[in-house]
């Protein structure tokens, strides 16, 4: 059996006293889109930080597709795909130009990467926009060549942080189908971090993470039925006694 | 398999750099206009103020202009360090270093990768200046444009990697004005850059010899004596010591467990 694409446990985290994430654990399998919901300040960017080990957790463990993120991280981060809750791109290079750079940071040559940059962007509706410089695009077309850019080296864990935060309803829709569809049909796991409960389709897993605690982890319909909650947010406020997502 | 990444990726920052200062002109035309502006006004109007008497490596008596020349090198590639190091702050806060940083290679490489991209881009600068300052008649020997060149590679990387060891301290942009301050000012006017060492000795001991050990300093010697065809060893060596120091630290600076990083908190 393959191992999950992501496996967190007993990860604990703190700056100096204060303390960020407390004995977190969870698992993220492939072909499941898992959903984190936490209010600000619940440790989100924190436990993102460490699955991309900005930072070493002293106490717990990650793995990524069975390789430990901190003996193993080359090959861990190898699997992984990122888009940040910020953009990311070079705002003075051409969509090309930044998705090339991706494609060799990952040891990807130009012909397999031009190829796949053509695919990646062609699924996304931006391959006519390959040529214009990142800084004229607007905010939902710079997401979308940030999410080809994170699947350029084929990852199998795919993490989204807020990345639908400021833009319009179809944008937002856009990309939601989109992720959904990659899960879907190619068995991408998803860890997707997002204050919108309107994002999360019903057979989402939902992890809810609240004061650096995970307080629910599981398929979105047994959380329900657990908490006895009629929706999402009626879950969320439950969990959190209130809190904003 | 494993060194074709390694290539493609150095290959890739690299190639990346010099494409945004290609599309940057303003940041080349300003890179250059700092020590243009101190050649040409400051340098002829202290020109009668400071002699400046014969000095290895020169072997006659020469222009104050000629003398700061080395030193205005340094001073482009003091300013790119620092910038790329101010680029560094920016890229963490808006978050594309995390982007670099998530990819699968070993930290110190990128690093390292980082280091020469912006030390590329400073040693095309370095040579933008020199042609016009040949323009300007100040003209060294033919085969000192060519003896130069590893001596702008070693300085521009010595300074990158203090850039880089400064930007893991720093957690915000905010605070890069204290750099400004206290590291670029007192690096730059403490040095041989502008005044020879006997000159300063003249007026100070203590300045004499917290010039003789800036790293700046050395720099510019190790450019100073290339540019005339001349090989300065204690240069060569105190200044690939200090590389080597600046960039150990600044890997430990950017180490996931151990650095600046992880105990302010982070960049995010």
């Amino acid at each position: 059996m393959n191992p999950p694409a992501l496996n967190v446990s007993g990860l604990s985290f703190a700056y100096g006293p204060k303390k960020a994430l407390d004995n977190v654990g969870f698992s993220v399998k492939a072909g499941e889109c898992t959903i984190l919901l936490g209010p600000n300040g619940a440790g989100k960017s924190t436990l993102f930080a460490l699955i991309t080990r900005l930072y070493d957790a002293r106490d717990g463990r990650i793995e990524l597709c069975g390789f430990d993120i901190k003996r193993q991280s080359l090959k861990a981060l190898s699997r992984l795909g990122v888009v940040f809750q910020q953009t990311t791109l070079d705002p003075d290079l051409t969509v090309t130009q930044n998705l090339r750079y991706h494609a060799a940071l990952h040891g990807i040559g130009r012909k397999t990467a031009d190829a796949r940059i053509q695919t990646e962007l062609q699924r996304l509706n931006m391959y006519e926009r390959r040529g214009e410089k990142v800084r004229l695009l607007n905010g939902g077309h710079k997401r979308r060549v940030e999410i080809a850019r994170a699947l350029l080296h084929q990852p199998q864990l795919l993490l989204l942080d807020e990345p639908t935060v400021g833009l319009d309803v179809p944008s937002r829709q856009a990309i939601v189908d989109h992720v959904h569809e990659l899960v879907r049909r190619e068995g991408l796991a998803v860890l997707w971090a997002t204050h919108l409960i309107d994002e999360i389709a019903d057979d989402d897993s939902l992890v809810v993470l609240h004061q650096g605690q995970i307080k629910a982890a599981g398929k979105l319909q047994t959380v329900l039925q657990t908490l006895g909650a009629a929706h999402v947010g009626d879950a969320f406020n439950r969990l959190t006694q209130g809190a904003k997502p | 398999m494993k060194f074709l990444h390694y290539w493609r990726a150095m290959a890739g920052i690299v190639g990346r750099e010099l494409l945004r200062f290609l599309h940057q002109r303003e940041r080349f035309v300003s890179a250059l206009v700092r020590p243009l502006v101190w050649l040409f006004v400051f340098a002829a109007g202290f020109r009668a103020a400071l002699g400046v008497a014969i000095a290895p490596p020169y072997e006659t008596y020469i222009l104050y202009e000629v003398y700061i020349t080395p030193g205005l090198i340094g001073m482009i590639q003091l300013f790119n360090g620092m910038q790329s190091s101010l680029s560094m702050v920016y890229d963490r806060e808006m978050g594309s270093m995390r982007m670099l940083m998530v990819c699968p290679l070993p930290r110190w490489f990128l690093l390292v990768s980082k280091l020469i991209a912006g030390t590329a881009v400073s040693v095309l600068q370095a040579y933008a200046f020199l042609g016009i300052a040949w323009l300007y008649d100040i003209q060294a020997p033919a085969m000192g444009y060519v003896w130069i060149l590893p001596a702008l590679l070693l300085s521009g990387m010595m300074l990158g990697a203090l850039g880089l060891l400064l930007s893991s301290f720093i957690k915000q942009l905010e605070n890069f004005a204290g750099v400004m301050n206290f590291v670029i000012f007192p690096l730059f006017f403490m040095s041989t850059a502008l005044y020879p060492l006997w000159k300063l000795k003249e007026s100070s001991v203590v300045l004499y010899q917290l010039a003789q050990y800036n790293p700046f300093s050395q720099a510019v010697e190790l450019i100073r004596f290339a540019l005339y065809g001349q090989f300065n060893q204690p240069a060569l060596l105190f200044t690939a010591a200090a590389f080597l120091l600046f960039i150990s630290a600044a890997i430990v600076g950017y180490n996931p467990s151990k650095g600046m990083m992880v105990r302010k908190g982070g960049g995010e």
